[in-house]
């Protein structure tokens, strides 16, 4: 019964969808102004990272509290290359050694290190947004994995890499500018990150790029693959007997949600124009976790909301009272999790969905039976409508 | 003139134990092609154990699996699945979050790796496979309801469903009718002898009315060991036999 109620709670369709949309592509670009804006592009960049994890996490069973490293290799990547655009040998005269990143300079390093060299190129930067995250996150889902690790330990194992991450950020300073991050980006192939215009465009790209994650994890869920991932979650034990190996079925899931958290760090980059450890870290990392809770980890559309939800009130609390912040937000994922497992997703579905489907076909404007434009794995009664 | 063997399966020399408790030790054990071998024996003489050794669940101390050609101690638990050997626990385990559609669908044999299983299309064929096996294990009405709401007996059947649409050449029930009522039971017995037709299966019981329904031969183990192997009436007859399961 409760496996039940939990698909039912995962339904989302089309109109969902397309209500999003139109909040996010029409009624924000017209009532908010372009600060108001760059804000909302900054939640909706971790909003890709909350998306990857209703998909490991809600539907895979796998907590993972170090979304932080896959966000912030996405976002570093974008900012060393525009920091390498930035730090022109004309721009940099003055240091030591011209044409290297000031903070390399800075801390006394007279040539470019090896691996900053391919970030010149705008290309390999993209590939390596799109490709880096996904495979560190597969790289450590072999690690534990297939030594069947799970559970509590790899939410801590998680947590532990993105420690050492962290840790390791801040203590190459001169390779990767510290605690301070990589700062300072101006321009993206000459093209000037700060004004109105670019920020505009930035916020429409990451909306844009948004949806395509979630019509992805639609997909993937609606696939038998989805299937297999909620049975592993539920039944890992058996669903090896049905032939599966398990290990590879929890890699895939684990590298795709680090591949939408890299896409988002690198809309963040963007959009704020730095990078930092600040971002990537443990605090962040359980955030992100707590975007996915407050939104339903069962809803991919949800953690959207979550994410805004969460980012506007941290702006609005934060600013009037910061050391009550991370009590409160702490109160609010205890809160979630005892008395609205399926965050806001499970509420609108328990509460409020059923009075607007009865208003929807009290107005005519549906017909009795549900929709069944939904996913058919996470609907089973939409499933039934169409096997009739 | 080379005779042609119907072995299917070949546990020899078969020793496993836990932390020093020898749970099957020094084990023998064939099963020719076809066969339907009862395994029967009481609490703790490694029955279970040894459908776990089988299909990879646990890892022997010592000693060889052979199905066929092949060694089953070095694959890993979905590989032998591949190899056609398939396993249904004593306590129905099915996907509850699943239909009993779904269940099935994600027992058939196709799209079994992440990128098979993102492609896989349930083509008129899968579709048509899924209702024959719904049909032969009296669920075709609840084909798509939610398992958790199934009962206890008929999560029994989907679980043999699910194994049958897997078609392994071998297949291991452990104590297929537990639960169940007598109505299920025999609907069971007359399911679980259809099913056999063409494939090899050990089934460990403890019913004996239930074993004498199916049985043709039955093994008998007792603390780690073969006791006694033959048919139903030369094992219930052998001293040793009643010595064990009457006490001393």
């Amino acid at each position: 019964m409760n496996n039940a109620l939990q698909m039912l709670l995962g339904k989302k369709g089309l109109p969902g969808l397309l209500i999003l949309a139109f909040i996010l592509l029409v009624v924000f670009p017209l009532t908010m102004d372009v600060d108001g804006l760059n804000l909302t592009g900054r939640f909706l960049a971790f909003a890709f990272v909350a998306v990857g994890l209703v998909l490991a996490w809600g539907y895979g069973g796998l907590l993972s509290l170090g979304q932080g490293l896959f966000f912030g290799i996405g976002g570093y990547a974008m900012a060393m290359y525009l920091k390498l655009e930035a730090s022109t040998p004309e721009a940099t005269a003055i240091q030591t050694t011209p044409g290297i990143p000031d903070f390399m300079d800075w801390n006394q390093i007279t040539s470019l290190p090896w691996f900053w060299e391919p970030f010149h190129s705008l290309t390999f930067t993209v590939l390596a947004i799109l490709t880096l995250p996904a495979l560190f996150a597969a790289f450590i889902g072999f690690a534990l994995f297939t030594r069947r690790v799970s559970g509590v330990f790899f939410a801590i194992i998680t947590q532990a890499i993105v420690t050492i991450a962290t840790i390791l950020v801040i203590g190459q300073q001169g390779y990767t500018g510290g605690v301070n991050g990589i700062t300072d980006l101006r321009t993206l192939k000459g093209w000037d990150i700060h004004t109105d215009q670019a920020l505009v465009v930035f916020y429409f790209a990451t909306v844009v790029l948004l949806f395509a994650m979630i019509a992805l994890g639609m997909w993937v869920l609606s696939t038998k693959y989805g299937r297999i991932l909620m049975a592993t979650r539920d039944q890992e034990n058996r669903i090896r007997y049905s032939g599966y190996s398990v290990a590879y079925f929890k890699i895939f899931i684990f590298a795709l949600a680090g591949f939408m958290s890299g896409i988002g760090g690198a809309m963040f980059t963007l959009q704020v124009g730095f990078m930092s450890p600040s971002i990537i870290g443990i605090i962040p990392s359980i955030e992100f976790v707590i975007f996915a809770a407050v939104g339903g980890r069962l809803s991919l559309l949800g953690a959207v909301y979550g994410s805004l939800l969460v980012g506007y009130a941290r702006v609005t609390f934060a600013e009037a009272f910061p050391q009550l912040w991370l009590f409160l937000i702490g109160a609010v994922f205890i809160a979630v999790v005892m008395f609205a497992p399926y965050g806001l997703a499970g509420l609108y579905n328990t509460h409020v969905r059923p009075r607007v489907e009865a208003f929807l076909v009290r107005m005519g404007w549906r017909p009795g039976a549900p929709p069944s434009d939904t996913p058919r794995a996470i609907d089973p009664q939409a499933a039934q409508e169409a096997r009739k | 003139m080379t005779t042609h063997t119907p072995l299917l399966l070949a546990v020899e020399d078969l020793t496993v134990s836990f932390d020093g408790f020898k749970a099957i030790e020094g084990l023998n054990f064939y099963v020719d092609t076809g066969e339907l071998r009862v395994v029967i024996g009481p609490n703790g003489a490694g029955k279970t154990t040894l459908l776990d050794l089988i299909c990879g669940k646990t890892k022997p101390t010592e000693g060889s699996i052979k199905f066929r050609d092949t060694e089953l101690t070095r694959l890993r638990e979905h590989q032998i699945v591949w190899k056609g050997v398939g396993r249904k626990f004593q306590t129905p385990s099915v996907y509850e979050g699943l239909t009993v559609y779904e269940n099935l669908e994600v027992s058939y044999p196709e799209g079994k790796t992440v990128f098979g299983a993102l492609l896989f299309k349930n083509t008129p064929k899968v579709d048509r496979k899924i209702r024959e096996t719904a049909e032969a294990i009296f669920l075709t009405d609840m084909l798509e309801r939610p398992a958790s709401e199934l009962s206890h007996g008929q999560k029994q059947w989907l679980e043999i469903g699910m194994l049958l649409i897997q078609d392994p050449e071998l297949l291991l029930l452990d104590e297929p009718v537990a639960g169940m009522s007598v109505r299920e039971r025999e609907l069971t017995a007359d399911l679980l002898n259809r099913i056999t037709e063409g494939r090899s299966v050990i089934v460990i019981e403890h019913d004996m009315n239930f074993v004498k329904q199916i049985a043709r031969k039955v093994t008998v183990m007792h603390q780690g060991k073969v006791l006694a192997e033959g048919d139903m009436e030369t094992v219930q007859s052998d001293p040793r036999v009643i010595e064990v399961y009457l006490g001393h």
